[in-house]
């Protein structure tokens, strides 16, 4: 079991602004033209053109902690693994093919997950030795 | 609720039953990865409610994140909600004190649900939106503390699980790009963040890059505004 971050207080303080938060982008649409009013076309634009803008910039952020030690996987100094470049460009490209061909959310999400998961825990040696194994 | 209604808005949210299962699993799994168990992932899923959202407070909680850096990448995650409530508004006159739960339910899925369904014959439909909105709430808590406890009695290493994260966004990414008629904002996005990863590092680099993407945009207005964003199919 990894040590927790936050104590539970801190948490829970974390889940409850978030909640906050969440509810606040959902409802303030409700709050500030329930009564007729146009919205400024200026937000108008924003909405419809920031949210691809928004999921490639958290693509992005969620490749942040890929490391180039290791193809498959490098240990992580504060415990556990990273995730190797190699291990993320095959599972990242596994769900953009997966989602292009099938259109299936799950299948897309689950399949390059496991994925992932299994290359994370390949061993470079092990797999070197394969491969000698089968040309030798 | 009455049963003929229940029985009404069940079929609909049937799609949403199998996808929430299986999302909110791979959330509790997340969330069991990082140390926190069923309680907790039923904390999240009943106030939270949020498919992207959530996945990203697991990371936020894994590595402590502030409260301001919390309530900023909630509300960037969730931008895209703040154009949901427009085209329901007039759906969701008169609801009364339910109303308010309409609006914290509008998950893509729901908001995707009540913006086609039409209540059936005899079926209140003020009644039909609650409750299909009550069921898939459900069905996300059920599925997250699912894969909560699953994740505890099954005790394997869960180590990369949170790659389900990137696939989402990934998977999203995809639907979106078929959804758009204009790929520059979607490509403006990867672009200015990998600029700012570089630049700024991994630790402060999305309010420089979500501050460079805005001003893009807007400079680029007149030439977007020209074409239709949106083609008009519903984009997560």
């Amino acid at each position: 079991m990894t040590d927790l971050a936050l104590t539970p207080g801190q948490a829970a303080l974390s889940i409850l602004v978030m909640a906050a938060v969440t509810f606040l982008t959902r409802a303030l649409p409700f709050l500030l033209f329930d009564h007729g009013d146009r919205p400024p076309r200026i937000i108008l634009y924003l909405g419809s053109v920031l949210p691809p803008a928004i999921i490639t910039m958290l693509i992005v952020y969620c490749l942040k902690d890929v490391t180039f030690a290791g193809p498959f996987s490098a240990p992580n100094p504060d415990g556990g693994i990273f995730g190797g470049w190699l291990s993320v460009l095959l599972a990242s490209l596994t769900a953009l093919g997966l989602h292009t061909w099938k259109r299936n959310d799950l299948l897309s999400i689950f399949g390059a997950t496991i994925l992932y998961m299994l290359l994370i825990r390949l061993d470079l040696a092990a797999v070197s030795a394969w491969f000698q194994g089968i040309f030798a | 609720m009455n049963r003929k209604t229940l029985a009404a808005a069940f079929p609909p949210t049937v799609p949403v039953l199998m996808g929430y299962i299986a999302i909110g699993m791979a959330f509790g799994l997340m969330l069991q990865s990082i140390g926190y168990g069923p309680v907790w992932a039923a904390f999240m899923s009943l106030t939270i409610y949020a498919g992207s959202g959530q996945y990203l407070g697991v990371s936020l909680l894994a590595m402590g994140a502030g409260l301001a850096e919390v309530a900023f990448l909630t509300f960037i995650i969730n931008f895209r909600h703040l154009v949901y409530g427009l085209s329901l508004l007039e759906k969701f006159h008169g609801m009364g004190p339910r109303k308010l739960y309409m609006m914290f339910s509008l998950t893509d899925e729901t908001y995707a649900l009540l913006s086609s369904a039409e209540a059936p014959q005899g079926i209140d439909p003020h009644d039909f939106y609650f409750t299909i909105a009550l069921l898939n709430h459900s069905y996300w808590i059920a599925g997250s503390v699912l894969g909560s406890v699953v994740g505890q009695l099954l005790g394997f290493d869960t180590t990369g699980v949170d790659f389900a994260m990137t696939a989402l966004f990934i998977v999203i990414a995809v639907s979106q790009w078929r959804a758009y008629s204009r790929h520059l904002p979607a490509l403006l996005g990867g672009a200015v963040t990998l600029v700012s990863l570089l630049l700024v590092g991994k630790e402060n680099m999305l309010l420089p890059a979500l501050g460079v993407i805005v001003l893009v945009l807007v400079l680029a207005r007149p030439k977007l505004e020209s074409h239709p964003a949106a083609k008009g199919a519903d984009a997560k």
